[in-house]
């Protein structure tokens, strides 16, 4: 009935190939679009900013980048919360700047005071930095599968957390060790900061968003992606018809970690604003993100938004309901949410063991027919 | 972005509107997750003390204080929620609880005018009240904490520790290295030899640590530890046999919690704490006859005179103190946060008003003014009684070395001021 | 000898020690990878959860009692008796065999045959579910736990290795006591596994689920059945790291030190366990102890998982794990 295709003729290639090939649901993507860019900016508040549309936003990021590389390339990864603090911590030194020794013509070290970068690229450079990185701890995954490099990404999350916990330079030398993103802004609009109005925030984190996942959806579905599949399906019979393991398994880490990295980012700079590395992206970090994207459905850009937004929000409505509306004490209600989250996350995996974006599919799929039943 | 929309729905229901008929003390505790054990007690004090100011004396003024709890799980995001969702309500003050949530709540709440209060905990240099407009962390802070810990060593030992050997066994986060600058700093003045052992998060593991303490033998172990860290380190402390009168915790690692797991051999183990333990002082008749017996006792109600719950009543009567002392200056008796603001700024904790409430030598006495929101920063030395399971206070309220002390806050905090562009006040 | 090198043995000594009680924690992991392919990330919620009942049960706790409390505005908490250690222990066993019952009856038995990344998930699920369930059955305060286990110095070994080398070693009785239980337990579950009827029918669905299932051997029974056994298992490791910190939430965390054992061991050998766990141990702690100082101490976090990724590179099925064979 309403995702049909009756009537909506392709005429070119072009138009098999897009990403939403129903009109339906285009219209509805476009609404989407619309909403989240016309209507929320001007009905938002700091509640709705910072207790749940900069966590979704910032960690649906996060969930695109591990989905590409344990969703698509197959490569399951516990070091999400490292490669975020390593976005975190690039940043906050883009930001404030930092000194750079090169190597003068008379070859003495010469020391050049980078400035302070503008904050849109200090995301985007905190990102890059991530994929290095990534692709260092990435190497390992050449000789090691499945759990073993789970386990072996873990050696990644300890590290780096232990590496921003004791090295100096990367917060400033603060007496504390937390590092506080200092206010900065885009066309004269404060994005960090304390006085940034919630609106600036949920914008420029929307924009990463939105460009990001364009990004993914259309790296995934070209001929990257294809051979990340490749390598997931099945990686020696990839190897055996051409995808060269070791440039897609990078490729994918590189992409994830940058993908990561910006989350990194804009969760110290934008939606924190002061971040401790073990308290922030400890192993919980690690653990949280892939939650999301098992739940939300491996191999799936929806997905990674489904999931994000079920371990974001669930935790929110379920405590606004036992506690603001229920007047139930605070810690019988938090215990209880652990227990409905758990059995939720069980209910649905036996429903439906391929996530939420595949329940999503099947009622797409019931609603072509609906109310037919053939 | 689908379930977004399905949740707006309840965007009216969180909106409603906040009635100023009572003043509000936001409480961000934390019953649950690892370090459940000493939230649960904090949270019960400070919400008693409010009942039993609203049921025996109509609340403060005549005007009944309001508990919002919000449960944070230690967990800095849910910090946020809980900000953000309580600040509409009015609420006067914040007392963060936890490292993570005071330095997140610094910067916004200093942009929405709600005064922050993060007693012994948080930012050090936000005593620095010329830089710091809205924090306050009075009585005393971790550095002076390191100060008297070291004070104490010097009065054990005649004023002489040249050459002594002094451990600091630390939760390896932004808590744990707080002592660290002020303890070399001190370790230059009194020529003491300095032993930093970091322990990872969570700490249940720290056999590496107590074995390097059994070879290098320090003369004493000062020790920063959280959560499941202390209880191992107290036990392993006994393990090795270290004289437990040398073993000297900082105040978050000096509560029952921490010393029952080890039996016997936690006894003799000490830590600083800032208010005095137990249940003998007047107040807590009163805490029996109105809140106890009415069955208005918040939690399970079996954590009153514990060194926690102490705490959180002292946080409570701080609070109140300063509500009290706002509502004098500006002549309203429902107050503002912004007002409530000018209160602490004002306190001043005598041994007489002490002693009016109820609690007489509860607490060090102090003032805090526009330049110094963190007091004068004394503490005192507590022992632990296996027999009597029973903390008691060994020493006086001893004051912080506040030259090297107030240096290092002075530095700390211009530097947070010059980051962030913050002109000084108080001038 | 030279004051370091003593050191350094006694270094090793108690590495090796603190390496039987992560293999403790692992080996709950190894039994239940084996038998179903499953990476049980609540094994650590486990040892919580069942060191959590033995001591409610050993101080007459009431279950629930905050919850009935708040519901009824009672005041009850403790039935006032108490329960020797054993009894309890075998009471808390009973709790933990219904429990694999339930895990089995609603869960798995519903996801048989799914993806390993989907039990996972599951496990992961039931492990917040244990969580919240653990708290609001026995209440979130740290209590001690006492079945009479030994702990502190080993005076005889101090004395022995005073009067041999002119420094005291210190071994911990507890660490003792732990390998010595350690010990037993993998002997009883290799004589389990190797002479009883239940252990080859545990062998034979480790090795295949269909075949096994085609000769008539019952799944659900076997699964309960490993479940019991893990859950055995996590009581023991419940106990033994219960004893150092007192019951308390964070016990659950210990799986985080038993993961670099089981790359190392790799997830389907018990005698992989053990050794990976004993390397892992000795490695961190040398670690700590040799190049520790240089990085600023601390470092045994991610040293255990250096360490596995390092033998991993050259072993990547673990060191004991089945030979991976890749067919197109």
């Amino acid at each position: 009935m309403f995702y049909r295709e009756a009537g909506d003729f392709k005429t070119s290639y072009v138009q098999d190939a897009q990403t939403f090939p129903i009109a339906f649901d285009r219209w509805r993507y476009y609404f989407v679009l619309a909403v989240a860019f016309l209507v929320i900016p001007f009905v938002i508040n700091d509640y709705w900013a910072n207790a749940v549309l900069l966590p979704f936003l910032i960690y649906a990021i996060a969930a695109i980048g591990l989905n590409i590389l344990t969703g698509y390339c197959g490569q399951v990864s516990l070091g999400t919360g490292g490669f975020m603090a390593v976005g975190a911590y690039a940043c906050y030194k883009l930001m404030t700047g930092f000194d750079i020794y090169l190597m003068g013509a008379d070859g003495e070290w010469v020391r050049y005071a980078l400035p302070p970068i503008n904050i849109f690229f200090s995301v985007i450079l905190a990102g890059l930095v991530t994929a290095f990185v990534g692709v260092l701890f990435g190497l390992p995954s050449l000789r090691i599968k499945g759990f073993y490099l789970a386990v072996a990404t873990l050696a990644a999350q300890f590290f780096l957390v232990w590496l921003f916990n004791k090295w100096a330079w990367s917060y400033n030398y603060s007496a504390s060790g937390q590092i506080n993103a200092p206010t900065r802004s885009m066309f004269g609009i404060e994005v960090t900061g304390p006085t940034t109005e919630p609106w600036a925030a949920y914008m420029f984190c929307l924009v990463f968003v939105v460009a990001l996942a364009w990004l993914a959806r259309n790296l995934t579905r070209g001929s990257v992606g294809r051979r990340w599949m490749a390598i997931r399906d099945m990686d020696i019979a990839a190897e055996i018809i051409g995808v060269n393991p070791l440039t897609a398994k990078l490729s994918a880490f590189a992409v994830s970690s940058f993908f990561v990295g910006v989350a990194g980012a804009l969760f110290f700079a934008v939606y924190l604003g002061a971040v401790e590395v073990g308290e922030a992206f400890g192993i919980q970090k690690s653990f949280l993100v892939l939650f999301m994207i098992i739940i939300g459905g491996l191999g799936s850009i929806f997905g990674s938004f489904a999931g994000a937004a079920f371990m974001v929000l669930m935790p929110v409505l379920l405590k606004n309901v036992l506690v603001g509306t229920l007047g139930w004490p605070t810690d019988l209600a938090a215990h209880i949410e652990f227990i409905i989250v758990g059995a939720l996350i069980v209910v649905f995996l036996i429903a439906e063991p391929h996530g939420l974006a595949q329940l999503w599919r099947l009622a797409k799929e019931k609603l072509r027919l609906w109310p037919f039943p053939y | 972005m689908k379930l977004k929309l399905a949740t707006m729905a309840l965007a009216g229901v969180m909106a409603a509107g906040p009635v100023m008929a009572d003043l509000v003390f936001p409480s961000l505790s934390y019953r649950t997750g690892p370090f459940a054990a000493g939230g649960i007690p904090f949270a019960d004090g400070y919400a008693d003390y409010f009942t039993l100011l609203n049921e025996r004396d109509g609340g403060i003024a005549g005007v009944p204080a309001r508990v919002v709890e919000c449960e944070t799980g230690y967990n800095t995001e849910k910090g946020v929620e809980c900000y953000e969702s309580t600040k509409g309500e009015g609420s006067l003050v914040y007392q963060p609880l936890s490292t993570g949530i005071t330095y997140q709540l610094i910067p916004k709440a200093s942009a929405d005018g709600i005064p922050v209060h993060s007693m012994g905990y948080g930012r050090t240099s936000a005593s620095n009240g010329k830089v710091f407009e809205w924090v306050f962390n009075y009585p005393t802070n971790y550095w002076n904490g390191a100060s008297i810990a070291v004070k104490h060593i010097l009065n054990e030992n005649a004023g002489d520790v040249a050459g002594k050997k002094i451990a600091l066994l630390y939760h390896n986060s932004a808590y744990g290295k707080e002592p660290i600058r002020t303890l070399e700093e001190l370790s230059g003045k009194h020529g003491y030899e300095l032993l930093l052992l970091p322990v990872d998060s969570p700490g249940q593991e720290q056999k590496s640590q107590w074995l390097q303490i059994r070879r290098e033998r320090p003369d004493y172990v000062l020790f920063w530890g959280w959560g499941v860290m202390n209880q191992v380190a107290v036990q392993e402390a006994a393990n090795i046999r270290y004289p437990m009168n040398n073993f000297i915790g900082i105040w978050w690692s000096g509560s029952e919690n921490d010393v029952l797991p080890a039996g016997d051999g936690a006894d003799g183990y000490r830590a600083l704490q800032f208010h005095n333990l137990g249940t003998d002082f007047p107040l807590f008749d009163d805490i029996q006859k109105y809140v106890v017996d009415a069955g208005k006792a918040a939690g399970a109600g079996d954590q009153i005179g514990t060194v926690l719950y102490n705490r959180g009543l002292y946080a409570a009567m701080l609070a109140a103190e300063a509500a009290r002392k706002a509502q004098e200056i500006h002549g309203v008796a429902e107050i503002t946060s912004a007002m409530m603001r000018d209160g602490m700024e004002a306190l001043e904790i005598t041994e007489a008003r002490m002693a009016e409430i109820g609690l007489p030598n509860f607490g060090p006495t102090f003032s805090v003014s526009c330049e110094n929101h963190g007091g004068q920063g004394p503490a005192a030395i507590s022992e632990w009684d296996a027999d009597t399971k029973t903390w008691t206070l060994v020493s006086d309220f001893m004051d912080p070395d506040t030259e090297v002390v107030n240096a290092l806050i002075m530095e700390d905090s211009m530097a947070y001021a010059s980051e962030n562009n913050i002109a000084e006040r108080c001038n | 000898m030279p004051d370091q090198l003593l050191f350094a043995m006694e270094v090793t000594l108690n590495g090796l020690m603190a390496g039987v009680l992560y293999s403790l924690v692992a080996l709950g992991f190894v039994l239940i990878f084996k038998a179903s392919g499953i990476f049980n990330y609540a094994q650590g919620v486990m040892a919580l959860f069942a060191a959590l009942t033995l001591v409610g049960i050993m101080d007459g706790q009431v279950p629930f009692s905050h919850l009935i409390n708040a519901v009824f505005g009672t005041e009850i908490h403790h039935f006032g008796w108490h329960v020797p250690a054993l009894l309890a222990i075998a009471f808390t066993m009973v709790f933990m065999v219904a429990f694999a019952w339930l895990v089995n009856h609603f869960v798995l038995r519903h996801l048989v045959n799914q993806e390993p990344i989907i039990l996972f998930m599951a496990t992961i699920g039931l492990a917040y579910f244990l969580e919240g369930f653990g708290d609001i059955m026995w209440g979130s305060d740290i209590k001690k736990l006492d079945v009479g286990l030994p702990q502190g110095l080993n005076v005889w070994i101090d004395e022995t290795t005073f009067n041999a080398f002119g420094y005291g070693f210190f071994i911990d009785n507890l660490d003792i006591v732990a390998t010595v239980i350690a010990a037993l337990l993998v002997t009883a579950l290799v004589v389990f596994s190797q002479y009883t009827k239940q252990g080859r029918a545990l062998r034979a669905v480790a090795d295949d689920h269909q075949a096994a299932l085609s000769v008539g051997i019952s799944l659900n029974y076997i699964w309960v059945l490993v479940w019991s056994v893990a859950g055995f298992v996590a009581l023991v490791a419940g106990i033994m790291w219960g004893a150092k910190s007192g019951v308390q939430f964070s016990l659950s965390l210990i799986a985080l030190k038993a993961l670099p054992v089981l790359m190392l061991g790799g997830f389907t050998s018990i005698p992989g366990a053990i050794v990976g766990g004993l390397i892992i141990g000795v490695g961190e702690k040398l670690f700590e102890f040799a190049i520790g100082p240089l990085l600023g101490g601390a470092t045994e976090n991610w040293f255990a998982y250096v360490l596995a990724l390092v033998f991993l590179v050259f072993r990547p099925q673990g060191l004991f794990g089945e030979k991976i064979i890749e067919r197109v």
